[in-house]
């Protein structure tokens, strides 16, 4: 006889396959007859289907298709279609933005052409995708909290790939398709910029993805601790709140002397989550149109601690009379 | 059932092993340098210094030769930068040379043994450019070489072309395409210690002098110094340099702020004349030299071989861990250096020569 566990799920309830709530109208959304999949069982629900696709969804698919073969395709090319040569350099491989003495303009294909056509498809593709959200939750009357969440994500997109590289009037402060690539633009971004890391809103983005994850882990261990209470029914508890409900503000209140609500805590999740791109979107667009040099600001703005000289004087070899250039 | 769970595990575990297999085994040495808390810490794997130790051993000097009595000049045909040393010290030079640089070879690897005077042999023309070169280094780089100063042995280490030189990277096959430009980056190469960074970055700052610095010096924007892009290329040289040197960045650099010299390390500005001293050697020394050299000793693009920071640091934070070498072979201190030494016994107490008095015997 299988065991209720709570903290990796073992049962499966087998059920009849379900359609879905309906919409009111002929529920024409739906396609394809749903199937069961046992292993998607034991991440989550192990109905698959009936799937919606629309025609934003097709339009998002299609651009994204695009986006990711002009990629694909140029870093193929880049090896002279060797498809050994491509597994090998894969990490290294990247669709480069236009050089810097293009700017805004619209460079050759294969100097920089590519890479803003694969930013606009890729662009449509995402913004498509937001419609999708939007509407789908629409049509089943449900708030659209997800799909402004997914914008969030999609400012810090746009400002690191279209906003701030339209304000610096260069598309090569964009960042370029790859794998390290685009990790090695990240660092040069920081070391060009006087680090990153003494840009006020990186920090509140740091704070906000760490903290997402904070709060991730004790909502997700608060509800499967009370599971046992029936606390995963959150929806539930929060209009009528039972045992499992007591018992996890209690737990808090005794730890930490203050609690979440069954509702509050998700406003502070969706908070927190949307907030860390945004407060990021925010520093990414300020660097370089509005501070050229964190480290500096932060030191003239007092937030940079000085330490003790221990190397002695170093100086700048350029500016010492009788030096060779 | 219980097989397969076997099975799996036994995959797993090959896996993890796969995994961590490209992994330096700890434990790793870490040594502060910096006020505590900064992260001013050079990092070592024991196992590998060890290793790194034996390569650096410098080969035993040969006995001291008389420094008086006829000069090369006079005794040997067509001396044209040693002239002025004893014929003793002028042929322990050239022994050492020979271990230095050819040691498999021998003399005939530049002369011809019927005729030792004669110049047809094109390594016996770089050879002359390159002891006139080391005087150079040893002379004028004194801010980069100190007086540890360097010989044919910092570089050569018994290989006629040392193991580390550079040659400009080919341009991309079929780059005139339509599409899979890579824009002489993203290619796991070696010159930027496989980063994804621009690969060509010797050509740029090791020959071509390109601005290294791309930071602003004031925290609001003024004029803009360098771009994104420019910055990638001054990353790329100093995964060089750092892989060259065997260091962290943090060797010369406080990395909270890579631009100001406040933060930095006095070896910066060791680094700082080395990089002007290639870019000299480079372009005053090798590039000369391009037609001197056969087809075969050319890179891809038909250019010279040239040097960078690896070619005589050899990943090692000084050439042979700063053991000297030059003050047993003080003809190559400087130009003509010899005739201004002091007898051998003199020579000996106050070695090596000053740079001043080497500059006065200047032919």
């Amino acid at each position: 006889m299988a065991e209720y566990q709570n903290l990796f799920t073992q049962v499966q309830v087998h059920a009849p396959s379900f359609p879905g709530v309906s919409v009111g109208r002929d529920d024409r959304e739906r396609t394809g007859t749903p199937t069961h999949v046992h292993l998607f069982g034991r991440l989550g629900d192990a109905q698959i289907g009936p799937i919606y696709l629309g025609w934003f969804g097709l339009a998002s698919l299609i651009c994204g298709f695009i986006a990711f073969e002009i990629i694909g395709l140029n870093m193929m090319a880049s090896v002279n279609w060797d498809p050994i040569e491509f597994v090998r350099q894969l990490f290294w491989l990247a669709l480069e933005p236009p050089a810097p003495h293009y700017g805004l303009s619209i460079p050759p294909l294969n100097e920089g052409g590519w890479w803003l056509m694969a930013g606009f498809f890729l662009t449509t593709s995402i913004l498509l995708w937001w419609v999708r959200m939007y509407r789908r939750a629409r049509a089943l009357g449900m708030g659209t909290h997800v799909a402004w969440a997914f914008a969030a994500a999609i400012w810090l997109y746009l400002v690191l790939g279209f906003i701030r590289p339209v304000l610096m009037g260069s598309w090569s402060e964009a960042v370029p398709f790859g794998i390290f690539p685009h990790l090695d633009w990240t660092a040069a971004f920081s070391i060009r910029y006087g680090n990153l890391f003494y840009n006020p809103f990186h920090m509140l983005s740091i704070a906000f993805l760490y903290g997402s994850t904070l709060l991730f882990a004790m909502h997700g261990a608060t509800i499967l601790a009370v599971s046992r209470f029936g606390g995963e029914r959150e929806i539930e508890q929060i209009v009528d709140r039972g045992t499992a409900s007591e018992r996890a503000a209690l737990f808090w209140r005794w730890t930490m002397g203050f609690n979440a609500s069954m509702e509050s805590i998700h406003r502070w999740a969706w908070w927190f989550a949307v907030l860390c791109p945004l407060t990021g979107g925010i520093g990414i667009l300020l660097t370089g149109t509005v501070v050229d040099n964190w480290y500096l600001w932060a030191v003239k703005h007092h937030v940079a601690p000085m330490y003790p000289a221990v190397f002695g004087t170093v100086v700048d070899p350029a500016t010492v009379q009788g030096v060779q250039p | 059932m219980n097989t397969l769970k076997a099975t799996l595990r036994v995959v797993a575990m090959l896996g993890a092993g796969l995994l961590i297999a490209a992994c330096e085994k700890p434990p790793i040495d870490t040594v502060q340098r910096g006020v505590r808390g900064t992260g001013m810490v050079q990092v070592y794997n024991p196992r590998i210094v060890e290793g790194e130790q034996q390569k650096n051993v410098v080969p035993e000097p040969i006995p001291a030769a008389p420094r008086e009595g006829q000069k090369a000049s006079e005794v040997f045909q067509n001396v044209k930068v040693l002239g002025d040393v004893s014929v003793a010290e002028f042929t322990r030079l050239m022994v050492a040379m020979t271990a230095w640089v050819s040691p498999e070879q021998g003399c005939a690897y530049c002369h011809k043994l019927e005729n030792m005077a004669d110049d047809s042999m094109y390594t016996k023309v770089v050879a002359r450019r390159m002891i006139q070169m080391t005087q150079h280094i040893n002379a004028d780089w004194k801010p980069h070489v100190a007086d540890t100063g360097v010989t044919c042995y910092t570089c050569h280490r018994g290989m006629p072309v040392p193991a580390e030189v550079w040659f400009q990277p080919p341009p991309q096959k079929h780059a005139t395409r339509m599409a899979g430009s890579k824009m002489q980056q993203n290619t796991p190469d070696a010159a930027v210690a496989y980063a994804s960074l621009p690969y060509d970055a010797f050509t740029r700052y090791l020959q071509k002098g390109q601005e290294i610095r791309v930071n602003a010096v004031t925290a609001l924007p003024t004029a803009a110094p360098g771009s994104l892009a420019d910055t990638e290329g001054t990353y790329g040289l100093m995964m060089h340099m750092s892989d060259a040197l065997g260091v962290n960045c943090t060797y010369c650099h406080n990395s909270r702020a890579f631009a100001p010299w406040t933060e930095s390390t006095p070896q910066r500005q060791t680094a700082w004349h080395g990089i002007r001293m290639a870019r000299d050697l480079n372009n005053d020394y090798m590039v000369p030299l391009t037609a001197t050299f056969p087809a075969h000793r050319l890179g891809p693009t038909g250019d010279v071989a040239k040097l960078n920071c690896a070619t005589c640091h050899q990943g090692a934070y000084k050439p042979l861990y700063g053991t000297p070498m030059l003050k047993d072979y003080l003809a190559l201190s400087a130009p003509g250096a010899q005739a201004a030494l002091p007898p051998a016994a003199a020579a000996a107490a106050e070695a090596p020569a000053p740079a001043a008095e080497a500059e006065a015997a200047k032919p």
